[in-house]
């Protein structure tokens, strides 16, 4: 075990945790909540694997933009507060999801752990400099195609959110996510 | 040093609880939490992957980026059709049985 190791294990387990929490809980804000929680120090965990400005990305868009826009979503749809005992489907189905999530997890990890190995290893991660010369280098032509991308989602969002437009016109928030 | 067996063990986990979470709510917002654990573990995958390897492209960190934005635009298309799925229905429970006959606002203003 090296420093890295343990504070990437003190981090990871607080993920795991918040993760399988928001999924679980019975109030409806609180899953957002966990998600904040949970997606925050999923950022720690990348700064600890040394991919410094994919952490403060995960930050800005993640914790800033998707949960502000899920907790919208949220309030818009009249979510109520306090325990719901009607969130999650029925016994039958969350038993059967609980077996395909572990099963999930197992398979990932049957597959990842013998990719990466049981060496201890020196993260090698390049810092902003680097990973900016890359993107706007050899990656600029994906990178023009992901904003193309953000501005169909723009209008496609405002498109959907008008189709009942016609009950009552309300502002969505559909596009305060995608000019982020 | 470190041992990258364990962000691929929390990859994994993510993974699991994000399948879960996407199966066992009823809840469509609920749902899409799950979506986004999901994409989580897919980020921290390619982020251990590339801190692994030497080469100039930086492709780990890159593709994460990259997954981050599309994870962005499909969180906004997904929560204006679950605001147009409670504006024409009334609820966002994904269990409930579907409504086919078309609504006079969606025959007005929709396509």
């Amino acid at each position: 075990m090296t420093t890295r190791d343990v504070v990437f294990l003190l981090i990871g387990l607080i993920t795991a945790a918040s993760a399988i929490l928001s999924v679980t809980t019975r109030q409806v804000v609180h899953a957002a909540l966990w998600l904040v929680v949970c997606l925050g120090t999923l950022a720690g965990c990348y700064v600890v694997l040394g991919a410094e400005l994919v952490a403060l990305v995960q930050v800005l868009i993640y914790v800033g933009a998707v949960v502000v826009l899920v907790l919208f979503a949220l309030m818009l749809t009249r979510a109520p507060i306090g325990r719901q005992p009607d969130l999650a489907t029925p016994l039958v189905q969350r038993i059967a999801a609980a077996v395909l999530g572990v099963a999930t997890t197992g398979l990932f990890l049957a597959m990842l752990v013998p990719l990466v190995g049981q060496d201890s290893v020196t993260p090698v991660s390049g810092d902003t400099h680097t990973v900016a010369t890359a993107t706007f280098g050899t990656w600029v032509w994906p990178f023009e195609l992901l904003s193309l991308l953000l501005l169909a989602a723009l209008i496609g969002a405002f498109a959907v959110a008008r189709v009942a437009g016609a009950i009552s016109p309300r502002p969505a928030p559909a596009d305060r996510g995608a000019s982020t | 040093m470190m041992h990258l067996w364990l962000p691929m063990t929390l990859a994994a986990v993510l993974a699991g609880t994000g399948a879960y979470g996407i199966l066992a709510r009823r809840n469509a917002v609920l749902v899409l939490i799950g979506v986004e654990l999901v994409l989580s573990s897919a980020n921290l995958i390619l982020v251990t992957l590339g801190s692994a390897d030497t080469s100039p492209l930086q492709t780990g960190q890159v593709l994460a980026l990259f997954v981050i934005t599309i994870a962005a635009a499909e969180i906004c298309v997904a929560l204006a059709i679950v605001l147009a799925m409670f504006r024409l229905q009334g609820h966002i429970d994904l269990t409930e049985p579907a409504d086919t006959e078309d609504t006079p606002a969606r025959s007005t203003s929709g396509r």
